[in-house]
């Protein structure tokens, strides 16, 4: 039996995954409970829909560096609205979030897709721009949990169901659903099939008809949307809102994607991969705050260090992959 | 040919312009402004970032980028400020630093220029961890109390009003815009920067020079870092955060091609001084930090947009 080499990387991430989990549970008392696992569920909820979108964005051959600050505004607004109009319907508050982050996403996708100023340059621009956009808007006023309905404070704790004395909770399962969804589209749908045609090959994607530049706008909305959803997830779980809110989620997201398999050269990657990696990246996250040995400050070198692992071993991965595939013919593309 | 040269002198023009501008508009909002003292408080305000977007413009004429420089200067700062604090001699301490600025950029070399890695994601991967490295070292306290003579340097004048920090910048823009304009390995880093595969073909030793950019990089990033200690006296675990987007923008609105091969060092000089104008204009009519940060990033997006527009126009003139 041949096993595809993306299925690979994926039992290579999971493999990775468990064995995280193993080693911090010789390291942390009481680590393999129930409350670790709602507490790096619930973490990783916030960030999965922007690894998403991130997610997206990248194998169209960009990046959204954007995002912190898009989930920042997000929240933001979002909940300033909601302390005024307490009795909205919960679902139009989400969709609510969800259009001012597109809205957001709309600006990166238009001077990216038709101003053709690099993403890197787009979304480092704005990434400055909302950021002192919410800083100059909230005028140094904090959302506060006693402004928001009641719903709000208790989405976070409520349960959608519990599995062998599990909680799962309501927006692990909203946040896993954006990821399912765009996983099913990817691959089911033909329109959603363009997002790898324009990032492996846009030259070839133009000659078969392809509008490329519509592609990639309708990936940073897309990106945008999600980090609205993550907006509004940031918003439930933390309730007090300030104008850090969001900061650095963008670099949490890119590592994700990039841990969990996406080709920062664009073309490839499935959502399995993305889940899988937001949530390795969030376990190390949450468990090193818990561990006594190593001081928590070493979160951020030993992210960056993980991203660069992942990016070395896919880099020269699919190099050797390509040798190999030169001897014994193409190779199937076929991401999950 | 004659076209681009025209281009670039035009985009020139518009920088000297925009220079003219937002100068005359600091003299008019006031008028002690023009005094050499307030010049060189001027430039001393931003001078680690605008040493560091000297190398950075031969990189992104390279066709590469370095999103790593702020981190590597506070994890530079971050060092001098633990080994001083924790009894070390200054002056030991900084050549550490330097030399972690060099391995940082050895780092970065060999995984862009050997390995062929991206340079974007090789230099996100990389302000990630250097900034976390700084984090490390001095955790969320404030480390100060280094010997005078560090923060004399940082602060006073060195030789007659001016600060070692701007004699420094001074030397770096001549000795980088001789490199850039008037040497074979200038030629070679614009060479590669408008086409990489033809530089190969023509025998260019690409990696080497790539090498090369990234050394340099990461040690006047770690030498700004120190500047920026000494200058401040303290440093903290967020020194030196989001120098990236000033230090970019200065390049960029200098008329260096994001895409490589293309920029002048006379033209980010200009940009580096509007923009120092700029921020100080908006300082003098109390425009806080965060909206200029704002501005700063509408200037960045502005100044690849414009020239994309510009062109587009021209080529729909042309076909009509």
């Amino acid at each position: 039996m041949r096993i595809h080499p993306q299925t690979l990387r994926l039992i290579a991430l999971g493999l990775a995954l468990l064995a995280t989990v193993l080693f911090f549970s010789t390291q942390i008392d009481s680590y393999l409970s129930p409350r670790m696992f709602t507490r790096i569920t619930t973490s990783a909820a916030v960030i999965l829909p922007v690894a998403v979108g991130q997610a997206l964005v990248v194998m169209t051959r960009n990046i959204d560096l954007s995002i912190g600050s898009t989930v920042g505004v997000v929240a933001y607004l979002t909940g300033q609205f909601l302390g005024l109009h307490g009795d909205l319907n919960p679902v139009l508050v989400a969709g609510l979030a969800m259009g001012i982050g597109g809205a957001m996403g709309a600006v990166n996708g238009v001077l990216v897709a038709w101003g053709r100023v690099p993403s890197i340059i787009v979304t480092l621009g704005t990434l400055a721009l909302f950021r002192s956009f919410l800083v100059q808007y909230s005028d140094a006023k904090t959302i506060t949990t006693a402004s928001l309905p009641q719903w709000l404070v208790d989405l976070p704790q409520a349960n959608a169901f519990s599995i062998f004395g599990l909680d799962v909770r309501v927006t692990v399962v909203l946040a896993m659903c954006s990821a399912i969804a765009m996983g099913l589209a990817l691959t089911r749908l033909r329109a959603a099939r363009r997002f790898y045609a324009v990032g492996s090959n846009p030259d070839a994607a133009v000659m078969a008809g392809i509008n490329s530049a519509k592609v990639v706008f309708v990936a940073f909305v897309l990106s945008g949307v999600l980090a609205g959803l993550a907006g509004f997830l940031f918003l439930a779980k933390f309730g007090n809102i300030t104008v850090v809110a969001g900061l650095g989620f963008e670099l949490k997201a890119v590592a994700a994607v990039v841990v969990g398999g996406v080709s920062i050269i664009g073309g490839s990657g499935s959502m399995i991969g993305v889940v899988i990696g937001t949530v390795l990246v969030d376990t190390i996250d949450n468990s090193l705050t818990r561990w006594e040995l190593v001081s928590e400050f070493w979160r951020d070198a030993l992210l960056g260090m993980l991203i660069m692992a992942a990016v070395t071993v896919d880099t020269v991965m699919s190099r050797q992959l390509g040798r190999i595939g030169l001897k014994t013919g193409p190779l199937k593309a076929g991401p999950l | 040919m004659a076209g681009l040269t025209a281009r670039l002198k035009s985009w020139e023009g518009i920088l000297l312009v925009l220079f003219l501008i937002t100068f005359f508009g600091n003299i008019w909002l006031a008028p002690e402004f023009l005094t050499l003292q307030n010049q060189i408080n001027l430039f001393q305000l931003s001078i680690e970032k605008i040493i560091v977007a000297l190398v950075m413009t031969l990189i992104i004429i390279n066709a590469e980028i370095d999103l790593s420089v702020a981190s590597v200067m506070g994890l530079s700062a971050c060092a001098f400020g633990y080994m001083t604090t924790n009894g070390w001699s200054a002056a030991g301490a900084m050549v550490i630093c330097l030399g972690i600025g060099l391995v940082a950029g050895t780092l970065n070399a060999f995984l862009i220029a050997r390995a062929k890695i991206p340079s974007l994601v090789v230099t996100l991967a990389m302000l990630i961890m250097f900034r976390g490295f700084a984090r490390v070292l001095v955790k969320d306290q404030s480390m100060g109390n280094f010997p005078e003579w560090v923060t004399h340097l940082g602060q006073n004048a060195l030789i007659g009003p001016f600060p070692l920090s701007l004699i420094l910048f001074a030397v770096a823009l001549v000795g980088l815009g001789i490199l850039l304009h008037r040497t074979g390995f200038g030629r070679q880093i614009v060479v590669i920067g408008t086409n990489a595969e033809v530089a190969r073909f023509s025998g260019i030793d690409v990696a080497r020079v790539k090498t090369v950019l990234y050394l340099m990089s990461g040690f006047v990033s770690a030498l700004a870092g120190l500047l920026y200690a000494a200058r401040l006296g303290s440093v903290r675990g967020d020194a030196a955060t989001g120098f990236e987007l000033d230090i970019i923008t200065m390049v960029l609105l200098g008329g260096v091609s994001i895409f490589g091969g293309k920029g002048s060092m006379t033209g980010v000089l200009l940009s580096i001084l509007i923009i120092l104008n700029l921020r100080n204009g908006m300082a003098l009519t109390n425009i806080t930090g965060h909206i200029q940060t704002g501005v700063i990033g509408i200037l960045l997006i502005a100044s690849v947009l414009i020239p994309n527009l510009a062109a587009d126009f021209r080529n729909r003139r042309a076909k009509a």
